[in-house]
């Protein structure tokens, strides 16, 4: 493999920066000076001493199969400025950062980390058997219990419900309406942080501009079919009843049988509300034309671990969690160092991408949204935001209102200069997300999010 | 399910509105059996995923015109990646440390960056252009540079964002100006564009074919507004040659005094003009040898009045308050007047000797002002030379001026070599406390006589005990101008020193970190140079 072939963009590694002053600071540690010792193994290891402010040089390793980090520095910012800083030198160039012998106070982490990595698969896979054959009966009351108690939340949900038709959703605009957060609260008491969440978000549509009473009555509606379907279970399909748990909140261990491929780094975008930043991974299998969703969540104001740099091809095992349509997987075991992406996933038109949205609500009625590539399609300005419209026909996807205001909407037009582009992105039924995008004369893959 | 009519989801959503207790929904659209508020649930849980579900595409709408290609190289993978840090760290908040630290100050290497990739003809990739326009709108020095690289398909995206209209002035909605062969096209520029369009026609055309610009600017001259005229007048400036006499013997007489002045003052640069001859003759009245004195000397006898003629000639009548109208009047008629006239009047001597003449009365400043003012105007290196001295001479016993800003303004007429040695010259001999002016007009890089000289008075006002930050501003030059060859040099001076007795507390330490900078800075631009030479994917 060639070595510079694998080495990441400097987009990639900016992309790991917990937060703006972080890639600042970075990015003024990527250049030579500070640096000494510097060096990377072919098996994805980087390694320098950076000069700080005092006497000793701090020791930055990274293991970009991870990435995992570690550095003598005091910062609690994860990945540091250094780690950040030493990725930049490494990914400028090979002059910087040669192929040398790894020394051994980088050594002896990299091997410690990679020791331990393999003992926690091999815990972890040895641990979910005898924790559920421990105490079977034990076990299945406890599920018996919570079962119970989502049944009492979902019951008294449906009472607001019902109680909100009755008087009119004309109320809930009125100053002080603020029992959906009780509820919200009551939701959690009730184990059922999926219900809470979408609670949480009927709260908030009174509030969310021109056509709120339609939406707060659809979103409604579709909570009130999510409490009908847990509350009638035993009269569900197997593939349903176990999209309808994880709707609820009841989260299935990953436990399908693994799938190794190619898998395309498309996009990794991160949502954060006051508790929780969640970070999504979007990941297309080469060999097995597969879509699958990463997640990783941080404390609220701190990076999700997993990163994973678009542009990439990982070769790895994952698994996918239950439940029909579900595209949630967990990432397990990585092989060898990833390699840059040459050609976007395969896509379709517009028509296609909304058919695929329409067919997977049969198996999820609750899906926002679905992910799909458009080939061959051009950014067209119309009257209230942007259009993404088929360079061959006459149909368009309209954008999300989100996406309108994000800078990334501008680098897709730059990218296209009114010809055809392909894009990866979301499309649902606010319309279509754009998450990476490239065009035909350059196989880099341009972020949007 | 039973169908759903078509007006059913209105009717769904005003009885939700209102409550189903003031409005029940048809019976028809709910389904048996179930009390008003859950069936009308039920029927729009039905409805909205059968809507979501059925979704069709929108209508396209027009396209936009397709952007102009741009025939520019590709950028090196290397110089790309450098530009995404560039412009990510002009996105960043500032650190709270500000200029302090070691590391370098890369929104400062930007510019540069942004002039050695269009020197070398690469264009902006596509996906850098948003930020590139970002970096513009909030940077008026960016702004020419980094549009020029942004090329046709910066403007082409200017045109979408009305955030970025400021790209789209001057280049009249993004078209290249009319070939200068193409008549038509520039009269009718000429006559519809807006008036930078005008300008830019002006000076493309110029240089092009002077007489022609000339020509055209002539046509319209009397209908175009006083303001307008100077601004067209001033342009005249680039490319000034005898063939413009005419035109600006017209525009002496001029309705604005604003316009006369500048046409006075593009004539007196053109030694061979009429108004540069009846100056020369206005002054040699005024100045000549003092047949008197024992020894050669000066004398002066300024003039007692500011007549008819002097005033058409550009001579401003009204001196400025606390100077007197006498000197003021002489001080025009001497900047006014071309310099080969001295030699002839003052017996045959070389602009250093008349330099070195004594001058009677307490006249010399008043004098001297005027010739640096006249060498200036007349790019007149020779007697430039003259006035400014030899560097090591204290600027206040020097022959010329003492004025930092006319010094610079006369070292600009030199070229780039013999300027950067005599400023290397100044700096040995004074330091770098006034040097800094100086090293402004100096050429980039600095030449090795020049760097080194300031190299090694920074080393000196580091012994000296001194704080590093009285010196920030040269460092910043330093930091944009030094040729990063001397990184190597430089290296020996990161150490931390021993303090000295009476130096500033822990100036050794901040002095190290400065050079640091300076080092890593320097090394980082030869990087980059390095960078945007490298062979293209």
């Amino acid at each position: 493999m060639n070595q510079q072939g694998v080495r990441w963009t400097a987009e990639q590694v900016l992309a790991l920066a917990p937060d703006a002053a972080s890639r600042k600071a970075g990015g003024e540690l990527g250049a030579a000076a500070p640096w000494s010792g510097t060096g990377s193994s072919g098996t994805g290891a980087v390694w320098g001493l950076c000069k700080g402010s005092g006497g000793k040089p701090y020791q930055t390793v990274v293991d970009t199969t991870g990435p995992a980090y570690k550095c003598s520095c005091p910062s609690r910012k994860f990945p540091c400025k250094h780690a950040l800083g030493l990725l930049l030198l490494w990914a400028g160039g090979a002059k910087a950062v040669g192929d040398v012998e790894v020394p051994g106070w980088a050594g002896e982490w990299l091997t410690d980390r990679r020791r331990r990595a393999a003992a926690e698969e091999e815990r972890g896979a040895a641990e979910d058997r005898p924790a559920r054959a421990a105490d079977p009966e034990a076990a299945r009351r406890r599920a018996e219990r919570r079962a119970a108690r989502i049944t009492a939340g979902a019951t008294e949900l449906e009472q607001r419900l019902a109680d909100l038709l009755r008087g009119g959703l004309a109320s809930a605009e009125r100053p002080g309406y603020g029992l959906w957060e009780e509820t919200a609260a009551r939701m959690v008491d009730a184990q059922a942080p999926g219900l809470a969440a979408r609670v949480r978000e009927l709260g908030a549509i009174p509030g969310s501009g021109r056509g709120w009473p339609v939406r707060l009555l659809e979103e409604a509606a579709l909570v009130h079919l999510l409490d009908r379907a847990w509350l009638e279970m035993d009269r569900l399909p197997e593939p349903l009843a176990a999209t309808v748990r994880a709707r609820v909140g009841l989260t299935a261990p990953a436990e399908g049988p693994a799938v190794r491929d190619g898998w395309l780094v498309l996009a990794q975008y991160d949502s954060a509300d006051a508790r929780l930043t969640t970070r999504r991974v979007w990941l297309h299998g080469r060999e097995t034309g597969r879509t699958a969703l990463l997640l990783s969540f941080g404390a609220a104001g701190r990076a999700p671990q997993l990163a994973l740099p678009p542009g990439l091809v990982i070769d790895a095992e994952i698994v996918p969690h239950g439940g029909a349509g579900q595209l949630r997987a967990e990432l397990r075991e990585r092989f060898g160092t990833p390699v840059p992406l040459k050609a976007p996933p395969p896509g379709g038109s517009a028509a296609d991408a909304l058919a695929a949205y329409g067919q997977a609500l049969r198996d999820d009625p609750w899906l926002d949204s679905w992910p799909v590539t458009l080939e061959d399609v051009v950014p067209v300005p119309s009257d209230d935001g942007w259009q993404l419209a088929d360079a061959g026909g006459p149909q368009a996807l309209p954008l999300t209102p989100a996406a309108r205001s994000r800078p990334g909407l501008w680098r897709l037009v730059a990218l296209s200069g009114g010809g055809p582009v392909t894009v990866f992105g979301e499309c649902g039924h606010r319309g279509f997300a754009p998450l990476a995008a490239w065009s035909g004369d350059s196989p880099e893959t341009v972020t949007l999010t | 399910m039973s169908s759903i009519r078509t007006n059913a989801w209105d009717e769904l959503v005003t009885s939700a509105l209102l409550g189903t207790d003031r409005r029940s929904p048809p019976a028809d659209v709910l389904a048996p059996g179930r009390e008003a508020p859950v069936a009308l649930l039920d029927a729009a849980a039905v409805h909205t995923v059968r809507r979501r579900a059925g979704l069709r595409p929108a209508a396209a709408r027009p396209r936009p015109e397709p952007a102009p290609p741009d025939d520019r190289r590709e950028l090196p993978e290397p110089a790309r990646r450098r530009l995404a840090v560039l412009l990510a760290d002009r996105a960043a908040p500032a650190g709270s440390g500000g200029r302090r630290g070691a590391a370098p100050d890369l929104t400062e290497l930007l510019p540069q960056w942004l002039a050695a990739a269009n020197e070398r003809g690469y264009r902006a990739p596509a996906s850098a252009l948003p930020a590139l326009l970002d970096a513009a709108r909030a940077r008026t020095d960016l702004r020419a540079p980094a549009l020029r690289f942004a090329g046709p398909r910066g403007t082409w995206l200017a045109g979408l964002n009305p955030e970025w209209k400021f790209a789209l002035r001057g280049t009249a909605a993004g078209t290249a100006p009319p070939a200068p062969g193409d008549g038509r096209a520039v009269r009718r520029l000429w006559e519809e564009g807006l008036f930078a369009e005008r300008v830019s026609l002006l000076g493309s055309l110029r240089a092009h074919d002077p007489a022609a610009a000339v020509a055209l600017l002539a046509e319209t001259w009397p209908t175009e507004r006083a303001e307008d005229r100077l601004l067209f007048l001033d342009s005249l400036r680039t490319g000034l040659s005898g063939a413009d006499e005419p035109f600006l013997d017209l525009a002496l007489s001029d309705r604005s005094r604003n316009v006369r002045a500048t046409a006075a003052e593009l004539l007196s640069a053109l030694p061979g003009s009429a108004l540069a001859g009846r100056m020369a003759a206005r002054a040699a009245c005024c100045v000549g040898l003092d047949r008197t004195a024992a020894v050669a000397a000066i004398a002066v006898e300024a003039p007692h009045e500011c007549d008819a003629g002097m005033e058409r000639d550009g001579v401003v009548p009204t001196a400025p308050s606390g100077r007197g109208e006498r000197s003021w009047w002489l001080g025009q008629l001497v900047e006014g007047a071309p310099l080969a006239t001295w030699p002839e009047r003052l017996g045959g001597r070389t602009p250093e000797e008349i330099v070195a003449l004594p001058v009677a009365d307490g006249w010399g400043d008043e004098l001297h002002a005027a010739w640096c003012r006249a060498a200036v105007r007349q790019h007149d290196a020779q007697w430039a030379r003259a006035l400014l001295g030899a560097p090591s001479q204290p600027p206040a016993t020097g022959p010329g001026t003492s004025s930092l800003g006319e010094r610079a303004k006369l070292l600009a007429t030199l070229r780039a070599e013999e300027r950067a040695g005599w400023v290397a010259g100044f700096i040995s001999a004074h330091g770098l406390s006034e040097a800094f002016q100086l090293l402004g007009v100096c050429a980039v890089p600095w030449a090795e006589p020049l760097g080194r000289a300031v190299v090694d008075a920074l080393d000196i006002a580091r012994d000296a005990g001194s704080y590093p930050w009285s010196f920030s501003g040269v460092m910043g030059l330093a930091e944009r101008c030094l040729d990063p060859v001397e990184a190597g040099r430089l290296e020996l001076l990161t150490a931390i020193p021993d303090e000295p007795e009476g130096a500033s507390p822990g100036a050794g330490s901040y002095w190290s970190e400065a050079f640091r900078r300076l080092v890593s800075t320097l090394r980082l631009r030869a990087e980059m140079h390095a960078e945007l030479s490298a062979q293209p994917r």
